[in-house]
């Protein structure tokens, strides 16, 4: 393989380690949706965020879409609690509507925002290699050196956070009845995803994001509930992935990001298949 | 509002029958889109409309151009495997329905992309528009096509006239449906093939990832305007079809927008503004209604308090000091003198320079107050068999909830006691 096909699959694995990570909390607290919700949420932001910079990387690119990430999450809790609409309609409705707000800002600045629609949906990973930063004599693509990143900042997350996204996950009446402040938990987590899907964004787009963070997760819960293994299990689902949809990929010429939700895809259902078929012990 | 007539006028024949098609198109998704929203699957709807991508996509491969139906029929096939394998993983295995919902949509979403990108790839002179259908653009589409999707968009409103009953039983009591000895499984089947066809038929308007606005807001926006089912639908395809008119006038101003999107921004900023403001049920009406409650409660607070005093000192005096009620009760104290102002606008209390006193009505209210107190805890304590020093916190809820009609079936019950549980007299207007 040429160096540029390792740094495409390299990128795609840090990201679907990240991702299986804080993915596997989203799965079993129940919040899949939650998740689907944010990363559609986070559009208007990032836009807004780059017609203001006029950059690609910039802090406050992060700072726009943890901030839409936030409102949409604040006003699915509004429209549950307050205009006591059921939620799962509250979901719909916040991020469909942030949602089309995003399209409507790119489209309406097609020319100053670095951005189009297909960008949004399924990134462009396949551009991975172009996009080089010099260190010295040596040259990096920056969505690797981003991808490695962010990486390195779900890691530190899970070890300081462990012992409370452990309780937050199995039992929250527990961890709030020991005083532990869950709804600061709730908050620092979602800040979490939100800065995760901004992050992951311009490589596999907004939509596919979803995919990374729930599909290896559940796959991994169909094997083991313990929390640990079942972590650590989603992290190879998700590097396997992106090994698997870059060969995919250049097969049938189509989009890598695509590709690589594709073989999560067969990776679950062959898992649900298998655990289906084998007799279950005792 | 010139421009929206010039608007009008200039439009071609043609052109009408495309916003027609896709009023109908809206109209239709929102009032199948009633019966997922009742049935609390929203969400399901959102998946299904990215689960139809990748059967569009295959049949478009296997076909080699754009039929209609043969696009419709691999979107029913796909968005029907879909709505299986949620059912499925939900039932079969320990994962939780949202992330079945979400792994469906998500996969299925990307195999689409796959797919779609793959047919790019092949250049296929056939395949230009086949990417509206991820944000739609009602502009587009083919004269042959639209009448393919309006007349099944009619066909489904039909569908949900005729079968009307039997859904809305469905949706809101399943149990009782079974047991009038109506097909559950079959009508099940109809609605979800229903909700299938509608998406399949919306995305033409509004593209596959927004999809679920149209199903789910109109009837959420609907739900704060009234409580029964056949008004709640009425106004749900009427936001429908306004919102699809403003967006496909709002991109005809700027061509280079989709249509989708507009549609969905206008459809959810009515949605908003209903769920905020709507009288009754809307978020500031409810707010407001709390509100008065509350002034409510602690002004009837506040006449006990009085009453409380002129009980309990040894002294006899007329006027009473703001100290003495705070040594009765902890007002705070902005909310007390609030409530003083409030009282005595109703003419319950006599003002003088930070002295007060209840006026004969003040004083009557605050009699039946502690009347209905005490007569509560008497109820507590003889009928329920309660002991009278758990009593308390109960009656300091019902005091303010209690209506006459009830009041005077306890003092019937309890034959007109004099004393409370605590030996405090119980207050009637003729006894002083």
């Amino acid at each position: 393989m040429t160096i540029e096909a390792w740094y495409i699959i390299i990128t795609g694995a840090l990201i679907a380690a990240s991702t299986a990570i804080l993915g596997s909390f989203l799965v079993l607290r129940k919040m899949a949706m939650l998740g689907d919700a944010i990363s559609h949420a986070v559009l208007p932001g990032i836009v807004v965020a780059f017609l203001l910079s006029g950059e690609r990387d910039s802090t406050l690119l992060l700072i726009g879409a943890a901030f839409s990430g936030l409102l949409a999450s604040l006003l699915i809790e509004l429209l549950h609690r307050k205009a006591r609409l059921q939620e799962d309609a509250s979901i719909g409705v916040s991020f469909t509507w942030l949602f089309a707000m995003g399209v409507l800002l790119i489209s309406a600045y097609t020319g100053q925002v670095d951005l189009d629609q297909e960008c949004v949906l399924y990134g462009e990973i396949a551009y991975v290699p172009l996009d080089l930063m010099a260190f010295g004599n040596t040259y990096l693509p920056r969505p690797l050196l981003v991808a490695a990143l962010l990486f390195l900042i779900v890691l530190l997350y899970l070890l300081f956070s462990f012992k409370g996204l452990k309780l937050m996950s199995f039992n929250p009446d527990f961890a709030q009845s020991l005083g532990i402040r869950t709804q600061v938990w709730h908050f620092t987590f979602m800040a979490m995803v939100s800065l995760t899907t901004v992050l992951a964004f311009e490589i596999v787009g907004a939509i596919l994001i979803v995919a990374l963070l729930v599909v290896p997760a559940a796959t991994a819960f169909l094997w083991t509930r313990a929390l640990i293994p079942m972590i650590v299990l989603a992290v190879f689902i998700g590097v396997l992935s992106s090994f698997g949809g870059y060969g995919l990929a250049s097969v049938l010429k189509g989009s890598i990001a695509g590709a690589m939700v594709s073989v999560a895809g067969l990776l679950f259902f062959s898992s649900l298949l298998i655990k289906l078929l084998t007799p279950k012990k005792n | 509002m010139a421009s929206l007539s010039n608007y009008i006028s200039i439009l071609d024949p043609s052109l009408l029958v495309v916003m027609a098609g896709t009023v109908l198109l809206s109209i239709s998704a929102s009032l199948v889109g009633t019966f997922a929203f009742l049935q609390k699957r929203s969400l399901v709807g959102d998946a299904v409309a990215h689960a139809i991508l990748p059967g569009i996509a295959l049949a478009f491969i296997l076909k080699g151009e754009k039929d209609p139906l043969i696009l419709l029929f691999g979107a029913l096939i796909s968005g029907w495997i879909a709505i299986a394998l949620m059912d499925f993983i939900s039932t079969k295995t320990k994962l939780s329905s949202d992330t079945a919902i979400a792994t469906i949509l998500s996969v299925f979403f990307g195999f689409g992309i796959l797919l779609l990108t793959y047919i790019q790839g092949q250049a296929n002179g056939n395949q230009a528009g086949l990417d509206q259908f991820l944000f739609g653009k009602a502009a587009a589409m083919r004269q042959s096509d639209l009448w393919v999707y309006g007349g099944l968009a009619l066909v489904l409103i039909l569908a949900v006239f005729l079968f009307f009953k039997e859904f809305s039983l469905l949706s809101f009591n399943p149990d009782f449906a079974q047991s009038l000895g109506l097909p559950v499984k079959t009508l099940r089947f109809i609605l979800n093939t229903l909700m299938v066809l509608a998406i399949a038929v919306g995305i033409q308007a509004v593209g596959v990832v927004l999809m679920a606005a149209l199903l789910i807001t109109p009837s959420a926006a609907a739900r704060s305007w009234t409580d029964s089912l056949k008004p709640m639908m009425l106004i749900a395809a009427m936001m429908a079809a306004l919102s699809s008119f403003a967006g496909s006038y709002l991109s005809f101003i700027a061509p280079s927008m989709p249509t989708g999107p507009w549609i969905v921004m206008s459809l959810s900023l009515m949605a908003l503004a209903s769920l905020f403001f709507a009288p009754k049920r809307g978020m500031l009406a409810r707010l407001l209604q709390q509100k008065k409650h509350q002034r409510k409660i602690r002004n009837e607070n506040i006449l006990k308090a009085i009453y409380h005093f002129s009980e309990r000192s040894d002294q006899q005096k007329d006027w009473l000091r703001i100290e003495d009620i705070q040594g009765i009760r902890a007002f705070k104290n902005d909310s007390l003198k609030e409530g003083l102002k409030q009282l005595n606008r109703k003419g319950l209390l006599l003002l003088k320079s930070h002295q007060l006193q209840l006026s004969k009505r003040g004083e009557q209210e605050a009699m039946r107050i502690v009347r209905l107190h005490r007569l509560w805890e008497m109820y507590l304590t003889q009928r329920l068999r309660l002991k009278s020093d758990h009593i308390h916190p109960n009656a300091e809820t019902m005091e303010h909830i209690i209506s006459p009609e009830i009041e005077a079936q306890l003092l019937r019950e309890l034959d007109y006691p004099d004393l409370d549980p605590h030996q405090s007299p119980i207050p009637y207007e003729n006894d002083n």
